[in-house]
């Protein structure tokens, strides 16, 4: 019984550790906040669900968990369809946004809580919960309550907990995003460590894609309910299939525009009284809006002549030194918010405020997408262009 | 000229500019404050504090009897308390009866004297109704020709104890103790033991009405808190209607509800539950006051308890459930912990409401259901015995005072929350 779009998956030959089916859900019968989720999750892997906020990811992952039951649908884990499961009998390890450490207890009974409810007792239990601090890096911290610890401790003893009774599957919701920068950066590695250690199967939430790109082997990216594209990070950054990916994922110039001609897999696209060439990713035909991506740091400021697909004039409007990079912003193409970025190893030439220059990019680095809008002004914009 | 108008600018400038003056500024904003509180805390001190310390103080002072009697007092301050007192004692008595007798005090004194002895009252009012007239001695003679019973030591040891103006006598009375003429406690005879019983039965019934409450109320509690926002409204004013509404119109509706020709009995007749003959006494005894206490009662713990289970997120049972715990351990290890701030508030409210209670049990608990406030209202109104009222008073302030504390040593004061 398998769905049409169930082999999204990239699980290997082996049986999928955990797989969606079809899963649709609605909390008031009409609006559907998941529309039909397919995903396989191969044994050992992490999966990022990534989306913003209203994107259907909590969902699913409570779904997973058991906390919410899909309308349609169907989850299995280990093959085993699990509607009838309670969360309890699910053997699932869950990470919560905010923690819920029970603000009663020690560390050390946090930790013994879900052992203790499986009947594992004494020396065991002792042990276990020793290593999971261990694990976690919080040994000698048994008798600490919660609130006596830090954000950053906080969340490791989450962690600790969602995995001391050794689940093979472990769901985290947003767990970092209570964190400031510095100490979600090295969670993230942290969480990385201990994922590749214990081998298990990470289902994680989260609207930062950084995060994602971190951890994750691969992500799927959530809009509205609906999946956008499952891919790996570097996949997801270099090839988007999808306007919306290229715009959540990384930084982006975003053209929009008519298809002027189609040849194969390259096509001709009219924005403002340029033509660009580029790779044709959708299917399209003249005449059809579509949005053009092009990666800031694939752009060229003043090239050689002849060895781009594609050059344009610009004006610099404004430069930033970001140490890395420099970042030139410019008006092209009928858009005032064209950006380049310049590594700090090529030189710059010595652009300056007001100048004139022209920038190029190959046919490939720019991609033909969906025509997608992020704002009512932007479609206004693209009327008057 | 313009030098001394510019010292008088800087004069005037320089109260609200330097750092002395911004804490005169914050000195005059607190005294503001302090005056605004002022009627409140004089309403406080007039119509509480005050009578509070007043019945506390009558419970230990009792100046009617040393006031109308000095000089018997003093000469039966010599008297070793056994034998007869010397002449004196019944020369000074005679002469200050006879006054107490004009001035119109002699019902009062001969009143409290009767209290520790009885009889006494009596023999007061005979005796200085005899001495009119008599104006020499010797005063022994003339005052046991009166009445015999002043030649009981015990009579004059009765008279010297109400003597006293500061008395543990309330204290000891009202649990049941006595002081016997050679100084030494003992517990009153058997047929006069009535308030320690009374004491045990008002905690019992307290406790018991409290867990009932907190048994009734934690779920109603517990629904309130998780229910969504409009739910959770429409429940918490079915549980507050009834706290708003009067509670002589509540106990009414108990009488009608409980009595022996009432509703209840009538249905289970009716359903043939019990016979016609067989009809439950559910009012005018210690079942109609624990059921009409606990409904009144109910909403003091309902609100806390509902308080404290609306600031725990659900996501904890949801961990705890993701965790492997079944709801019975989850609300066992989980929940329950985290409830008892509010299980303690509830129930230290609802129990000291129910100790002090007054009202309901004089309706609805006929002879057996009386509490221990029923006897302090019959003190102050009936006996006129304001000094026991006050000791009773007393003894049920410190009681409250004891959970108090305990309550902060188990569970720390700071966590208690009310609302």
């Amino acid at each position: 019984m398998t769905s049409p779009g169930a082999a999204a998956g990239g699980g290997g030959g082996e049986a999928a550790h955990v797989a969606f089916e079809g899963v649709s859900k609605s909390y008031d019968g009409t609006n559907l906040v998941v529309k039909d989720f397919n995903l396989e999750v191969g044994k050992g892997e992490f999966v990022t669900l990534l989306g913003p906020s209203g994107s259907g990811k909590t969902t699913i992952l409570m779904m997973l968990a058991g906390f919410q039951a899909p309308t349609s649908g169907r989850i299995r884990i280990e093959g085993e369809s699990v509607e009838d499961l309670a969360p309890r009998s699910r053997g699932i390890g869950m990470v919560f946004q905010n923690y819920a450490l029970f603000p009663h207890m020690t560390v050390g009974q946090n930790l013994s809580f879900p052992l203790e409810v499986r009947g594992i007792d004494g020396e065991e239990r002792h042990e276990r919960v020793e290593r999971a601090l261990k694990l976690v890096r919080l040994e000698g911290m048994e008798n600490r309550r919660p609130g006596q610890l830090s954000g950053g401790q906080q969340q490791r003893v989450a962690i600790a907990r969602a995995l001391v009774f050794e689940p093979s599957l472990v769901l985290m919701d947003e767990p970092l995003g209570a964190l400031d920068r510095s100490l979600r950066e090295e969670m993230q590695y942290e969480i990385r460590r201990i994922h590749r250690e214990l081998a298990v199967t990470v289902v994680y939430v989260t609207h930062d894609q950084q995060e994602a790109m971190v951890m994750s082997d691969r992500i799927a990216v959530l809009k509205d309910g609906e999946v956008e594209q499952i891919a790996p990070p570097e996949v997801l950054y270099e090839e988007p299939e999808r306007a919306f990916v290229a715009r959540f994922i990384g930084e982006n110039n975003r053209l929009h525009g008519r298809v002027a001609t189609v040849e194969g897999g390259l096509c001709e696209v009219e924005t403002g009284r340029t033509r660009i060439r580029a790779l044709r990713v959708v299917d399209c035909e003249p005449g059809d809006r579509v949005t053009l991506s092009i990666r800031p740091e694939r752009v060229s400021v003043n090239p050689e002549p002849g060895v781009f697909g594609n050059q344009v004039g610009a004006t610099v409007q404004d430069l930033a030194f970001l140490g890395d990079h420099l970042r030139v912003h410019m008006e092209a193409c009928g858009r005032s918010d064209f950006i380049a970025k310049i590594p700090n190893i090529v030189g710059h030439g010595g652009i300056l405020v007001g100048d004139t220059v022209r920038v190029g990019w190959t046919v490939t680095d720019c991609r033909v997408l969906d025509y997608e809008t992020r704002t009512n002004r932007e479609a206004e914009h693209d009327e008057t262009t | 000229m313009s030098r001394s108008a510019r010292a008088r600018r800087l004069s005037r400038s320089s109260p609200s500019g330097g750092p002395g003056s911004a804490r005169a500024l914050a000195d005059r904003e607190r005294l503001r404050a302090v005056v605004l509180v002022v009627p409140l805390l004089l309403f406080i001190g007039i119509t509480f504090l005050a009578p509070l310390g007043m019945m506390l103080l009558r419970s230990v002072h009792d100046p009617v009897v040393a006031d109308a009697l000095p000089e018997t007092l003093a000469v039966l301050g010599e008297w070793d308390g056994e034998g007869l007192p010397p002449e004196a004692a019944y020369e000074a008595l005679a002469r200050e009866l006879t006054r107490a007798r004009e001035e119109r005090t002699l019902g009062q004194v001969a009143g409290r004297v009767n209290r520790v002895e009885s009889g006494m009252r009596s023999l007061f009012t005979r005796s200085a109704r005899g001495l009119q007239g008599v104006t020499e001695g010797p005063w022994r003679e003339v005052m046991v020709e009166l009445d015999e019973a002043w030649g009981q030591p015990a009579v004059w040891n009765a008279v010297r104890a109400t003597g006293q103006r500061f008395t543990a006598r309330h204290y000891l009375n009202a649990v049941d103790m006595q002081r016997l003429p050679d100084g030494s406690v003992t517990r009153q005879p058997e047929e006069r033991r009535i308030y320690l019983a009374l004491l045990w039965r008002t905690l019992w019934v307290s406790g018991v009405i409290t867990l009932l409450c907190l048994i009734l109320g934690y779920p109603i509690a517990h629904l309130i808190a998780h229910s969504p926002p409009r739910r959770a409204n429409l429940f918490l004013l079915l549980v507050l209607v009834p706290f708003w509404t009067s509670l002589l119109v509540r106990t009414t509706a108990w009488i009608v509800l409980l009595q022996t020709q009432g509703v209840l009995n009538d249905i289970m007749v009716a359903i043939g539950l019990v016979g016609d003959d067989g009809r439950l006494t559910m009012i005018y005894n210690m079942t109609g006051t624990i059921v009409a206490m606990t409904h009144v009662l109910l909403p003091f713990m309902v609100l806390p308890l509902y308080s404290v289970m609306r600031a725990i997120p659900p996501r904890y049972m949801d961990a705890a459930a993701s965790l492997g715990a079944t709801p019975v351990q989850a609300f066992r290890r989980v929940y329950w912990p985290q409830t008892l701030p509010g299980v303690g508030a509830g129930s230290l409210l609802v129990f000291i409401l129910a100790i002090g209670y007054y009202i309901t049990p004089a309706l609805v608990g006929g002879s057996s259901g009386q509490l221990i406030s029923n006897m302090v209202a019959y003190h102050m109104q009936t006996s006129l015995n304001w000094g026991l009222a006050g000791a009773l008073g007393g003894i049920m302030l410190a009681g409250v005072f004891v959970l108090y504390v305990l309550y902060d040593r188990l569970v720390g004061i700071e966590r208690l929350s009310l609302s």
